[in-house]
């Protein structure tokens, strides 16, 4: 091993750097001061993203790293994702109780970056498992990170737990595929692979492990509870960048690694989809508190993702990640609203606390408005070109009752949107929100956000260069 | 540029202008400005039109217009209008220029108001301009989802119940219609998503018996098929004034407009398969519409029975499949699209004025409101097909052509539709001697005034209209057979 391999993962050594410097900056630094980390992590962030915009393919450390295209394209969406979160997160990591810990919210939040870099890179089941413990633990931490707040605590509780049993399900499945093929790599594992019933039990169980991070239903029941109790720009974090994250990894794996097993997981996971997003559609109609509701509604996204792992072909691959883009700006949208409305009314997140937001808030509204639009897959919206693309790609793999499904589970959805829609605009209130201005940097991520909704659907060019790059 | 594109264009100038506009002049300068440039263009593309066409032009669409959008699917921006499209976008046309004098007065929130039309009939104009499956069904979509917030904010009654349902119900046709566009684009094998030349490859038949009742029921809820209908009936009565027209006038053709252009025409073997199946449903439309509207006390709530039983006699007419009868199909589009916007605006006006819209409540308002009663007759006598108006050509013709097809069922099925003519008349004149006629029994009544100026020319391009297509329907006629040929040739050959 040299210097020059090592160069050669370039994004992961130099997000590696940026934690090392923000690490070195909390500790040096006497009078931590918010702004500051703010400023550095923006900055090295920007940096760090304009210096990784190549699109290469290396196998590294004989297998053990394998950065496809897709890959590195991915790599730099979940970092843009990333700092579109930090944006929203300012007026967050201002108060009081946490600006002294600014620091250290960087610190991990990259840490968990990185474990994501890993795992869409990884070339084998050794270097995906570190790397998704190294997205896990540091985000139990930052879910706990307003950490006096009882919600808070309990829901990071709750993640670690959940995410250390469904570590320990997958890893009992690597056991298992290692005990009968005798590797770990991916590129080895496929040409090995027989499809044996234990091979098919090794399948399962790590499709389960990496269910509950994607919170497919059944193993969806921690995904509430944190999304609620955790402060809400992580909540934000947590349903987009590692769910992305974890979408593209499985995608990755399910094709590259079972490959050969096609017939045994499109049957398994065309199941979990109409579950998933049928369950999740129904339970979200009943929710009032907005965080719990996204929550519900990241489930019913997460299997509509999932329909493009079901096409698993290159237009599979790109529909997805094009799928994952425009989540991220819609999903986006809406924690960004919802943390601005939280944060000047002293804490409000339920539904109730919208009716009437028109009136005093026109500008937010509209942001909300269109992002929901775009969750629910209504043209001119980003989200249905995503929609329509995903569902086209399945629907051209014959999985037509699937896609059917799926379409009918897009109306149920629709309603839960449109009460949100009611209560701004229609439901009258004698005291709604005041009008109040939000922060410049809020306002610069959700600007972003809404250029995004809008021209990531009608300009084409996103959608094209992510075929291109699948193609490759 | 393609002049077709102006369709889309200047509606998005309104929006931009509305989006900057400071005060109600300014949005009402803005809106009259664009809806009159829009009808201009509308009738300038009509002229142009037949002038081509007399010029000897046979193509099947003119003004085509192609570029590549979504290259990996096909999906491409394509233009082009037939004889077909060019009545519908003048239809459209009057209706937003009219719906916009009819909402001159809306309150709260007008520049809103203005917002989400504007966007609802650009949805209306690219959706008849679009040659492209995927666009179609885009600009399909752009026009349903305004009508929730025109429906929810400004509606009256059980707006919010109205607005979803109707919201609801008409997304969930489009879920049908996305499978049947996926599934015509997959399953022919398609490298193109263009209609014109979609059609020039065979679909398999099986295919055809999956995918021709999804697309034909997706337009379905749309043009108020049977069991499909009950979105219209609480939607209509609750939109308010303009939208109602917008929606009764254009909208729902989209419907009739897509099962013709989209189901029929892509899958003819589907359509013979299907064609049976849906003659019932849209027979039964026919004839439970007019049946319903005899009962019911709200004025909106007769008139969109009326509508659902007009419009179930544009897709009854198309399923008869004889040259005849889908000619008169899109006459019968074009007459009850004007007709029924008469009819909302007149309604709307009432309203206004006297604050209930039930029957029982209304006396004599002949002496009241000389004007608005007189249109309302006219609306009337056009809507049960009197000689002279727009509704007696297009019925006239449906039923011609429906009779032309000598199998027995196909002509049950005529006769039983012909009844809803009888019903028709029973229910419009019941309303007419009992609004208009009599004496008023109540003074609150007597102090009402008849209408101002924007009121009066809105009503009276309307009935010029009507009057215009029942007095003089054959250059009309001519634009939609000629067009109507090739289609008509791919179902029977």
């Amino acid at each position: 091993m040299d210097l020059a391999t090592i160069l050669h993962m370039q994004p992961e050594v130099m997000l590696s750097f940026i934690i090392i410097i923000l690490l070195l900056g909390d500790l040096i630094i006497r009078q931590p001061n918010h702004r500051i980390f703010q400023f550095m992590a923006f900055g090295l962030l920007v940096v760090h993203i304009a210096s990784n915009l190549t699109i290469s393919d290396e196998v590294l450390f004989g297998g053990m790293y394998h950065s496809t295209p897709m890959a590195s394209v991915v790599k730099t969406i979940l970092t843009v994702g990333t700092l579109l979160v930090i944006l929203q997160a300012g007026p967050w990591i201002r108060r009081e109780d946490t600006r002294h810990k600014a620091g250290e919210f960087y610190l991990l939040t990259f840490s968990t970056l990185l474990g994501m870099y890993f795992m869409v890179s990884a070339g084998s089941f050794l270097m995906f498992y570190v790397g998704l413990e190294l997205a896990s633990i540091p985000m139990a931490c930052l879910v706990a990170f307003d950490k006096y707040k009882h919600h808070s605590a309990e829901a990071g509780a709750k993640f670690i737990m959940s995410a250390m049993f469904s570590s320990g399900l997958m890893l009992y499945g690597l056991s298992l595929i290692y005990g009968t093929v005798g590797t770990m790599y991916f590129a080895d594992i496929e040409n090995a692979l027989t499809g044996t019933p234990l091979q098919i039990m090794a399948m399962v169980f790590f499709f389960a492990g990496l269910g509950f991070k994607l919170s497919l239903v059944p193993f969806h029941m921690w995904t509430p509870d944190t999304y609620q109790g955790a402060p809400t720009p992580i909540s934000a974090y947590l349903s987009v960048i590692s769910k992305g994250a974890a979408a593209f990894a499985l995608m990755n794996i399910l094709l590259r690694v079972f490959g050969p097993m096609v017939e045994d997981w499109s049957l398994l996971l065309s199941v979990v989809i109409v579950v998933t997003i049928t369950v999740a559609n129904l339970f979200a109609i009943l929710q009032s508190d907005l965080k719990r509701f996204m929550a519900y509604s990241s489930i019913s996204q997460a299997g509509y993702i999932m329909l493009a792992v079901l096409a698993g072909d290159e237009q599979g691959m790109a529909s997805l990640v094009y799928y994952i883009v425009v989540y991220i700006v819609a999903n986006l949208a809406v924690f960004g609203v919802i943390t601005n409305v939280e944060q000047h009314t002293g804490g409000l997140v339920d539904r109730e606390a919208y009716n009437g937001l028109y009136k005093t808030n026109p500008r937010l509204t509209l942001v909300m408005t269109l992002a929901l639009f775009s969750l629910a897959g209504i043209p001119p919206f980003a989200g249905f070109f995503s929609k329509f693309f995903v569902f086209a790609s399945a629907f051209h793999q014959g999985y037509y009752l699937v896609v059917f499904l799926a379409l009918v589970n897009t109306i149920i959805s629709l309603y839960y949107y449109l009460l949100i829609v009611k209560a701004m605009y229609i439901t009258p209130n004698d005291s709604p929100v005041p009008t109040f201005k939000s922060g410049p940097l809020s306002t610069v991520c959700l600007t972003v956000c809404v250029a995004g909704i809008v021209m990531l659907g009608l300009c084409s060019g996103v959608y094209e260069l992510l075929q291109h790059v699948a193609n490759l | 540029m393609n002049i077709l594109s102006l369709f889309v264009l200047i509606p998005l100038l309104m929006l931009l202008g509305l989006w900057i506009s400071r005060s109600v002049n300014q949005v009402r300068g803005v809106i009259v400005c664009g809806s009159s440039a829009l009808l201009l263009l509308a009738a300038w593309l009509t002229y142009t039109y037949v002038t081509v066409r007399q010029g000897g032009n046979t193509q099947e669409m003119l003004f085509t217009d192609s570029v590549s959008w979504y290259a990996p699917l096909n999906i491409c921006y394509s233009v082009g209008v037939d004889g077909i499209s060019v009545v519908m976008l003048l239809l459209s046309a009057i209706i937003v220029f009219t719906g916009t004098f009819a909402s001159w007065k809306i309150q709260p929130m007008t520049k809103e108001y203005f917002l989400w039309f504007t966007l609802l009939s650009i949805g209306v104009f690219g959706f008849f301009i679009s040659t492209d499956l995927f666009t179609m069904f885009m600009f399909y979509e752009v026009a349903l989802i305004p009508m929730y917030l025109l429906i929810g904010v400004w509606g009256s009654g059980k707006k919010e119940y109205a607005a979803m349902k109707l919201t609801l119900m008409l997304m969930g046709g489009s879920a049908f219609l996305l499978m049947g566009i996926l599934g015509i684009y997959y399953g022919s094998g398609a490298t193109t998503m263009n209609l014109l030349e979609l059609v020039k490859l065979h679909i398999p038949t099986e295919m055809q018996r999956i995918f021709f009742p999804m697309i034909f029921v997706g337009f379905g809820v749309l043009g108020a098929l049977f069991p499909f209908h009950t979105w219209s009936p609480d939607g209509h009565a609750s939109a308010p004034t303009a939208v109602s027209m917008l929606h009764a006038g254009v909208l729902m053709k989209l419907g009739g407009y897509g099962c013709f252009r989209i189901a029929m025409y892509l899958m003819p073997e589907g359509a013979a398969i299907w064609g049976d199946f849906f003659l019932v449903l849209t027979t039964i439309s026919v004839v439970y519409g007019a049946f319903s509207a005899v009962v019911q006390t709200d004025l909106k709530y007769i008139n969109a029975y009326s509508s659902v039983s007009h419009c179930g006699l544009v897709l009854f007419a198309l399923l008869m499949m004889t040259r005849v009868s889908c000619t008169g199909a899109i006459l019968q589009m074009l007459s009850h699209g004007l007709m029924t916007a008469l009819f909302f605006a007149l309604i709307g006006m009432i309203y206004g004025r006297t604050h209930t819209r039930d029957v029982r409540e209304l006396n004599g308002l002949m002496k009241i409101m000389p004007f608005l009663a007189v249109g309302y007759v006219i609306a009337g006598l056009a809507n049960l097909g009197l000689p002279g108006l727009s509704g007696f050509v297009a019925e006239m013709t449906v039923f011609v052509g429906s009779f032309q097809n000598a199998d027995l069922f196909h002509r049950v099925c005529t006769i039983i539709a012909t009844m809803s003519i009888v019903i028709t008349a029973v229910y419009i004149l019941r309303v007419v001697g009992k609004i208009l006629y009599g004496t008023c029994k109540n003074p609150e009544h007597l102090k009402l005034t008849d209408a101002t100026w924007d009121e009066r020319f809105a009503v009276i391009c309307l009935v010029v209209c009507v009057a215009g297509l029942g007095l003089a329907p054959y250059w009309v006629s001519n634009v939609i057979s000629e067009s109507v040929e090739p289609i008509i040739s791919q179902i029977i050959p």
